[in-house]
């Protein structure tokens, strides 16, 4: 056979090839062995399928926004801006776009000067940004656990030793901070900053006590450290009183009364407004802003003019009362958020039961689930999508070891409507039976009978029916007439 | 030089390890384009089967990993179309790609494999299988390996280290598959041994390639998931061994690939406990891997087979079958 083609003589042949394999291999930064992929995200891949309920997304709902009040906004920057819109704009963001900014906190009840303010593209740029200026290899960060899973894969990239501190109803226990704070420093080892969601956490559901806010801001003061806050929901309070910011109650403490020192405060549109923006922002004391405008000039120049200019055009905007369409539409999330909530809670009462306990989040997009110790949510989910045909978002991965974590599960109430909610909580619950009869099975012990335990005996007739269902990708015969996942919204 | 063939690459699918496929896939790609052969990409679904019969190759490159690609399904379906394929026919496939079938027959063929035992989901309920859980225990020890009989990724391939931890482990193996495998965990180091069909033209028999060793990067022998995950692992080919065990290792290999009847290309996974030095083989890979970091192509590369070589004579056992 002629190999003439190969492009390598026979001579040569090894070591040609050697090359063609390591061919990026040796190109790579060292960093990018942290970027790993595991079977578990590429399980989470593949439940991204129209036939599959997903509970696993952090989306809010945008089909609630009015098409002809964005085809307004659209046309008025369009016809009103078109060169401004088109060109390049300031990295630290557009002066009116930093206004509606400002309003936003200030509804958070936290002043902010504009000129600490920094434009970014969406909220996860802030986590990036933070990172590449205060992070070399092995620094570390001390999060809460479970955390942000979006988060996971930042830190990773920049190498961080990542301490996680396990919540509890009030979030991050501030004594349990400190003695890892000691522990470290009794390693001669220093955090850069410590990174917490303190209303409503994503995935935990929990929001941070005013006690512990008022104590993490002194812990931070004494120790002269750094706190990334992350409040993307602040605003989607559904029950409870309102809580003042970290970066407030610094600022505060500060004396000012104006900025923070020691709290990095990340903010964004894309959960009262829209996350296909691509809008966020941080507060920041002003040399960690320079950092960060610097580090942003590195990796997009600016945030979109077009979305921003769409933005200060939504601020603008009135409703029939006078009132700002911007509060009227955060209001409607409210109450749409707040009743898909409580339908989800009901549903887990309902399908759960006693086999699992979860949060009871007075905000924001997530209830975090956690099952009998013994079950894998992993596990859990490859079960539950195959047969099941829904999806979550697996325990594991909100914890940086990718191994705790492991019998719980966040699911999103905020994305889908009520029947996919109760239809997705029933399926899971439905697997989970399926699970906690099989293990009681192994361990004799009488799983819990409930009529959700005696569906999933029936169920189980239907398997061949839903093992085709699966390979041909049709809604399954269980699916109710009222699942609309296929209808554009 | 023969005229180019027409080759449709099938990979992707939708199987747990779509992504891997996709990076095999491409690399044969680029491999098949430098050998002159005329490409046909195909990312398996729905429409494969009219894709096929609509492009009509000369033959199909089986990249797809996973549930379809390696369980005979793929390989059933382009003999009846009458499409020549790589590697192994529906009967090697569904022997290697069953854990429980392998060892059973490797078993009964006098090779070693660890001892095992397995459990099917119907038999818990149905015939109480749940009382024969403490003869296992005693009989496997602990720790034990328990994993599902199909699959091929690191989900649900779980330790357990006591009883207590043995149900657990044997549901989260229950999600991906009916059938479980219980085996007895050596502990040693973990090897490959790859083998390639025989020459198109040199008459002879399979080849052994050299052995490869994975090495955890993590000092952590419980956790399986490093195996599976690029960059967690690190590959040593040659692997240094004593001459004789890595003869051993290959001859090993070679009979498994003639028991299951395989053909064209398989990987053989084996143990090298760490007590006593014994080999024991695992279990056998019927579509392995050919991304830049995979085992074949660098033991392969170890035995002076460049990747394009290999991608040549893995087409080739379309042809001889």
């Amino acid at each position: 056979m002629d190999r003439s083609t190969s492009g390598a003589g026979d001579g040569r042949r090894a070591r040609a090839t050697a090359h063609e394999l390591a061919r990026y291999e040796s190109l790579f930064a060292a960093r990018t062995r942290g970027m790993k992929s595991s079977a578990m995200r590429e399980m989470m891949a593949l439940t991204e399928r129209p036939d599959v309920i997903s509970l696993a997304g952090g989306l809010p709902d945008t089909s609630t926004f009015a098409p002809e009040l964005y085809a307004k906004l659209m046309s008025r920057v369009a016809a009103e801006s078109t060169a401004r819109a088109l060109q390049y704009g300031p990295t630290e963001g557009m002066a009116a776009t930093v206004k509606c900014i400002t309003e936003v906190m200030a509804a958070e009840g936290t002043a902010v000067d504009p000129a600490e303010v920094i434009v970014t593209t969406g909220g996860q740029q802030v986590i990036d940004l933070v990172c590449k200026t205060l992070i070399d290899p092995g620094d570390v960060i001390v999060a809460e656990a479970p955390t942000y899973p979006g988060a996971v894969p930042t830190f990773s990239a920049y190498q961080a030793h990542v301490e996680q501190i396990e919540i509890d109803g009030d979030g991050m226990p501030i004594d349990a901070l400190e003695q890892t704070l000691d522990r470290l420093q009794e390693q001669g080892r220093r955090p850069k900053f410590i990174y917490t969601i303190p209303n409503f956490q994503n995935p935990g559901g929990v929001t941070m006590s005013l006690a512990r806010r008022r104590r993490l801001v002194e812990v931070a003061r004494e120790r002269e450290l750094l706190v990334l806050e992350d409040n993307p929901y602040g605003l989607l309070r559904y029950e409870g009183e309102k809580l003042p910011t970290l970066y407030s109650l610094d600022a505060h403490a500060v004396g000012r009364g104006g900025a923070s020192d020691l709290v990095i405060y990340l903010g964004t549109f894309s959960k009262i407004l829209s996350p296909g923006l691509r809008l966020g922002w941080a507060v920041a004391p002003r040399p960690v802003l320079e950092k960060l405008n610097l580090g942003k000039q590195g990796a997009d120049l600016c945030s979109s003019p077009v979305t921003q200019m769409f933005v200060a055009a939504y601020f603008d905007e009135r409703d029939a009362d006078g009132e700002q369409a911007w509060r009227a539409y955060v209001e409607r999330l409210r109450d749409l958020y707040r009743r898909r909530r409580d339908v989800m809670l009901e549903a887990l009462t309902e399908h759960f039961g006693e086999g699992a306990r979860w949060t009871s989040p007075q905000g924001g997009l997530f209830i975090w689930a956690t099952l009998d110790e013994r079950i894998d949510t992993t596990d859990l989910l490859a079960l539950a999508r195959k047969s099941e045909g829904v999806a979550f978002v697996p325990g594991r991965a909100a914890y940086v070891d990718g191994r705790s974590g492991a019998s719980s599960m966040r699911l999103n109430f905020a994305g889908v409507p009520d029947d996919d909610i109760r239809e997705g909580i029933r399926r899971i619950g439905r697997a989970m039976r399926e699970q906690l009869g099989l293990l009681g099975s192994l361990t004799g012990t009488v799983a819990p009978v409930t009529a959700a335990a005696a569906e999933a005996e029936t169920s189980r007739a239907s398997e061949t029916a839903a093992g085709l269902a699966d390979v041909v990708a049709l809604p399954r015969r269980g699916d109710l007439p009222t699942a609309r996942r296929h209808r554009d919204r | 030089m023969s005229a180019a063939k027409r080759v449709a690459v099938l990979k992707g699918g939708r199987s747990l390890e779509r992504k891997v496929s996709l990076r095999s896939g491409a690399q044969v790609q680029d491999a098949l384009q430098r050998l002159g052969e005329e490409v046909i990409a195909l990312d398996v679904g729905p429409e494969l089967i009219a894709q096929l019969l609509a492009a009509k190759p000369d033959a199909a490159f089986v990249a797809l990993h996973g549930r379809d690609g390696e369980d005979g399904t793929l390989q059933g379906l382009l003999e009846a179309i009458g499409v020549p394929y790589t590697g192994s026919g529906p009967a090697a496939c569904m022997c290697c790609t069953d854990k429980v079938l392998a060892k059973q027959l490797m078993l009964a063929a006098g090779i070693p494999t660890p001892d095992f035992c397995f459990l099917r989901e119907t038999s818990i309920k149905e015939l109480g299988a749940a009382a024969a859980l403490g003869a296992i225990e005693d009989r496997l020890g602990f720790p034990e390996v328990v994993k599902p009989a199909v699959g091929g990724s690191a989900l649900g391939v779980k330790f357990a280290r006591s009883g207590e931890q043995l149900p657990g482990a044997l549901v989260g193996a229950f999600s991906y598959d009916r059938t479980v495998l219980i085996e007895r965990y050596v502990r040693g180091r973990d090897l490959a041994v790859s083998i390639l069909g025989p020459e198109p033209e040199g008459g002879g028999g399979p080849l052994a390639l050299p052995v490869v060793e994975a090495v955890p990067r993590e000092e952590d022998f419980y956790d399986y998931e490093s195996r599976y995950e690029i960059g967690m692992t690190t590959f040593v080919c040659p692997a240094e061994l004593a001459a004789e065990t890595s003869e051993r290792a290959q001859e090993l290999a070679l009979q498994v690939y003639e028991l299951l009847d395989c053909h064209g290309v398989a990987r053989v996974d084996l143990m090298l406990e760490e007590d006593g030095g014994e080999l024991w083989v695992l279990e056998t890979n019927v579509v392995p891997g050919m991304t830049e970091t995979s085992l074949l192509p660098q033991a392969a590369d170890a035995a002076g087979i460049g990747f394009d070589e290999l991608v040549e004579r893995i087409l080739a056992s379309a042809f001889t079958r």
